[in-house]
C-alpha cells in the first residue's frame, strides 16, 4: 500500500473537468486508488463520487494506492495532481 | 360547447375525438416490468446511443471552441459511465423491476440532489449536468420504443406545438386534423398539413382539459369547437358533406392534360416529404415529383441514413412513378428542421445559418453519400436532381466537381448509373439577381418561394408576431419571379416553382402569364389548380 498527500492548488477545486481527467488517469491501474479528505473517502475512478467530496483549492487530500502496479500508480498519480490540480 | 378560433393553416372540415399530445419529455411513466433482463439491456443500449451522441457533440466543440471547453462533454459521457450511477439503475431495475426510464429519472434526481445540496456554487450547478445526462437517456429511451402516437382510432391531434420530427412520426391514416397553440402558419407543420390534405390551425388558445372530447375543426373558417352540441355537429357533418361532394367534381379531372384553354401546357407535379406520400401524388394524377424533400429520410432517424438505406427509397420512388419525373432536393436540414444526431448547436440565426447546401459542402461525406444513392437510384426511372441554399456561382461549381468525383468512384466500381438533371433552388435573392449567370451552370431552376420570400421581406417565418406583415403577393415576389423565368429562358432552361406560393389558386393564371414551365404543389391542390389551368384562356 502507497500513500502520499497532496494540496490542492487549483482555484476551483477538483471541478468536473480535472476529475474527469483524473479518472482517467486511475482507471489506467489495477490498483484501488482512494482519494479521502475531511472524513470523506472515495474511489479515484468514480466521476460522481469523487466530485461530491465537493474539494476546493488548499484542502489536504490523502491519496491511498494498493495492488500490483502501485509502485507505477503512486508515481504517476503524484504528478497528475501536481501537473493538474 | 366551447369555441376557439385559430389561424388557418389548411382548409377542410374534420369532426373526431381530440387527442392532446404532450412532449415525451414532460411525463415520464412508473410501472414494473415484468423482463428486468431485457429491461436492463434496452437501458444498456440508451446509454451507448447517448454517449455516441455525446461524442459527436465534443468533437463539434473541440473544432469551434476548443478541446479545453469541450471536455464538459466528455465530462458527460463519464457520468453516464459512472459505476455509482450504473449501480442505482441496476438496482432499480433488476431488484425492484421499474422500467429503465423512472430508474434513469430517479437515480438522476438522486445524484443531481447530492450536489444541489453541496455548500458551493460550482458543485451546486452540477446538479445541472446530471439531470442534463439523465434527460438525454430518457429521451432516447423514449425514441427507442417508438410508441405510437396515435392509437387506432382516427383523432384531431391537439398539441402545444410539434417538431417536424413529431409529425413524421404520427400514422398519417389516423390523423383527422391538427390544431396548435403556437406555429405559425408556415411552419413545418403547417405543410405537412396542406401535403396530407388535412384541416389544421395554428396559434390557437386551447390547454390539455380537451383530450378525449368530441371536436369540429373548421379550416374553412379557423374555429376549434371542443364538444359540440347536436345542432352545431350535425350542421358540420352536412358541411362535410359538401365537401367531400365538391372533391368529387374534381375528380373528373383525373387523367386530364395540364393545358389551357388557348393551348398553353405546364407541368403540374407534386411536392412530397416521404414514400407513404406517393399514393396521395398518384391518387390525384400528379405528372411528376417536382419536389421530393429527402431531410425526412434524416429527420425519422437517430442516426444518418446509409447509402443503402437511402439508395432503396429513390429507387422505390423512381420505380413507383415510373417515366414520370421526380427531383430529389439534397438534404435541406438546419433552421427549423433540427436533427440531434448532426448536432448542429444552438445558432442565434438558424435561417441564415449553417444549414442545407452549407453542411453538404462543409461535411461533404454527407453529401456523397446522398448524391451515390441517388445515382445508383437513377437507372430505375426517370430522377433528377435539385441543390437548395444556393447564393452564388462557385457553389454550384463545387456541386458539380463533388458529382464528377462521385461519377468516377461509382465507374470505377463498375456501378451502373445514368446522367440526371441537375438543378438548384432559387430561394436566396442572391440566388435572383444571378439568375442569368446560375442558368448557365445548371439544367432547370425551381424557386423556393417559403425562403425567398422570408429572405426577401426580413421576415422570420417561425415567428406568428409577424404574419400579418408577410405578404406573399409582395410585388418583390411577383418582380423576382418574372426575373427568374426570363433568365432561365434565355439561357434555353427551365422554371418551375415548389414553393407554397405555387399551390396558391389566385396566382395560377398569373404564373401562366409569367411562362413558368412547372409548378409543384401538394398533392391535395394538383386537381383544383388543374381545374383553373384548364379554365384559363
Amino acid at each position: 500500500m502507497k500513500t502520499f498527500t497532496y494540496k490542492i492548488t487549483d482555484e476551483q477545486g477538483i471541478h468536473a473537468r480535472p476529475a474527469g481527467m483524473l479518472i482517467k488517469e486511475a482507471k489506467k491501474y489495477q490498483s484501488k486508488i482512494i482519494v479521502s479528505a475531511d472524513e470523506k473517502e472515495a474511489e479515484a475512478t468514480k466521476l460522481i463520487g469523487i466530485m461530491s467530496m465537493g474539494i476546493k483549492c488548499g484542502t489536504e487530500i490523502t491519496v491511498t494506492i494498493e495492488g500490483e502496479d502501485e509502485e507505477l500508480a503512486v508515481t504517476n498519480m503524484q504528478s497528475f495532481f501536481k501537473q493538474y490540480l | 360547447m366551447e369555441k376557439h378560433s385559430g389561424k388557418k393553416v389548411n382548409n377542410g372540415i374534420a369532426i373526431g375525438k381530440i387527442l392532446f399530445y404532450s412532449k415525451s419529455k414532460d411525463k415520464i411513466e412508473t410501472k414494473k416490468v415484468e423482463n428486468p433482463e431485457q429491461e436492463l439491456a434496452r437501458y444498456e443500449v440508451a446509454k451507448e446511443k447517448a454517449i455516441m451522441q455525446l461524442g459527436a457533440l465534443y468533437e463539434k466543440a473541440c473544432k469551434e471552441v476548443g478541446q479545453e471547453n469541450a471536455q464538459i462533454f466528455d465530462v458527460h459521457s463519464m457520468l453516464l459511465e459512472d459505476e455509482d450511477y450504473n449501480d442505482s439503475i441496476h438496482q432499480m431495475i433488476m431488484e425492484e423491476k421499474f422500467n429503465a426510464e423512472y430508474a434513469v429519472a430517479q437515480t438522476g434526481e438522486n445524484f443531481s440532489r447530492i450536489f444541489s445540496e453541496m455548500e458551493d456554487d460550482y458543485f451546486n450547478a452540477r446538479s445541472a449536468d446530471i439531470k442534463d445526462v439523465s434527460q438525454r437517456i430518457i429521451t432516447v429511451l423514449k425514441g427507442y420504443e417508438d410508441e405510437e402516437i396515435i392509437g387506432k382510432e382516427a383523432v384531431i391531434v391537439v398539441a402545444d406545438d410539434l417538431a417536424p420530427s413529431e409529425t413524421v412520426q404520427m400514422d398519417k391514416s389516423k390523423l383527422l386534423a391538427f390544431v396548435t397553440k403556437y406555429g405559425s402558419t408556415n411552419s413545418h407543420t403547417a405543410i405537412l398539413a396542406r401535403t396530407m390534405g388535412i384541416p389544421a390551425l395554428v396559434s390557437t388558445p386551447i390547454n390539455e382539459d380537451c383530450n378525449g372530447l368530441m371536436g369540429i375543426v373548421d379550416g374553412y373558417e379557423g374555429i376549434f369547437i371542443i364538444n359540440p352540441d347536436q345542432e352545431t355537429l350535425e350542421a358540420y357533418k352536412e358541411k362535410q358533406e359538401q365537401d367531400s361532394q365538391e372533391k368529387e367534381l374534381l375528380e373528373g379531372l383525373k387523367g386530364k392534360e395540364d393545358i389551357t384553354l388557348s393551348g398553353q401546357k405546364i407541368n403540374l407535379y407534386a411536392n412530397i416529404g416521404n414514400v407513404d406520400d406517393l399514393k396521395s401524388v398518384l391518387e390525384n394524377d400528379a405528372k411528376g415529383i417536382g419536389l421530393f424533400r429527402s431531410e425526412f429520410l434524416y429527420l425519422e432517424k437517430d442516426t444518418f441514413p446509409t447509402e443503402e438505406e437511402q439508395f432503396n427509397i429513390y429507387k422505390q420512388v423512381a420505380e413507383k412513378m415510373k417515366d414520370k419525373k421526380v427531383i430529389i432536393r439534397t438534404l435541406d436540414i438546419g433552421a427549423d428542421k433540427q436533427v440531434d444526431y448532426l448536432n448542429l448547436g444552438h445558432e442565434d440565426n438558424p435561417a441564415m445559418g449553417y444549414r442545407a447546401i452549407r453542411i453538404c459542402l462543409t461535411q461533404t461525406d454527407i453529401f456523397k453519400t446522398q448524391l451515390r444513392a441517388i445515382f445508383r437510384a437513377s437507372i430505375y426511372g426517370n430522377l433528377s436532381i435539385m441543390y437548395p441554399m444556393i447564393t452564388s456561382v462557385s457553389e454550384v461549381r463545387k456541386i458539380k466537381e463533388i458529382v464528377e468525383e462521385i461519377k468516377e468512384e461509382l465507374t470505377a466500381e463498375q456501378l451502373p448509373f445514368v446522367d440526371v438533371e441537375q438543378g438548384i433552388m432559387i430561394e436566396t435573392p442572391a440566388a435572383v439577381m444571378i439568375s442569368d449567370l446560375l442558368a448557365q451552370e445548371v439544367d432547370f431552376f425551381s424557386v423556393g418561394t417559403n425562403d425567398l420570400t422570408q429572405y426577401t421581406l426580413a421576415i422570420d417565418r417561425q415567428n406568428a408576431k409577424l404574419d400579418c406583415f408577410y405578404d406573399a403577393h409582395h410585388e418583390a415576389i411577383l418582380r423576382m419571379l418574372k426575373l427568374i423565368v426570363d433568365n432561365a429562358h434565355k439561357a434555353g432552361i427551365w422554371a418551375g416553382i415548389c414553393g407554397e406560393l405555387g399551390a396558391d389558386t389566385s396566382l395560377t393564371r398569373t404564373f401562366l402569364e409569367m411562362g413558368f414551365d412547372e409548378l409543384s404543389v401538394s398533392p391535395a391542390k394538383i386537381l383544383p389548380i388543374r381545374k383553373i389551368i384548364r379554365e384559363t384562356k
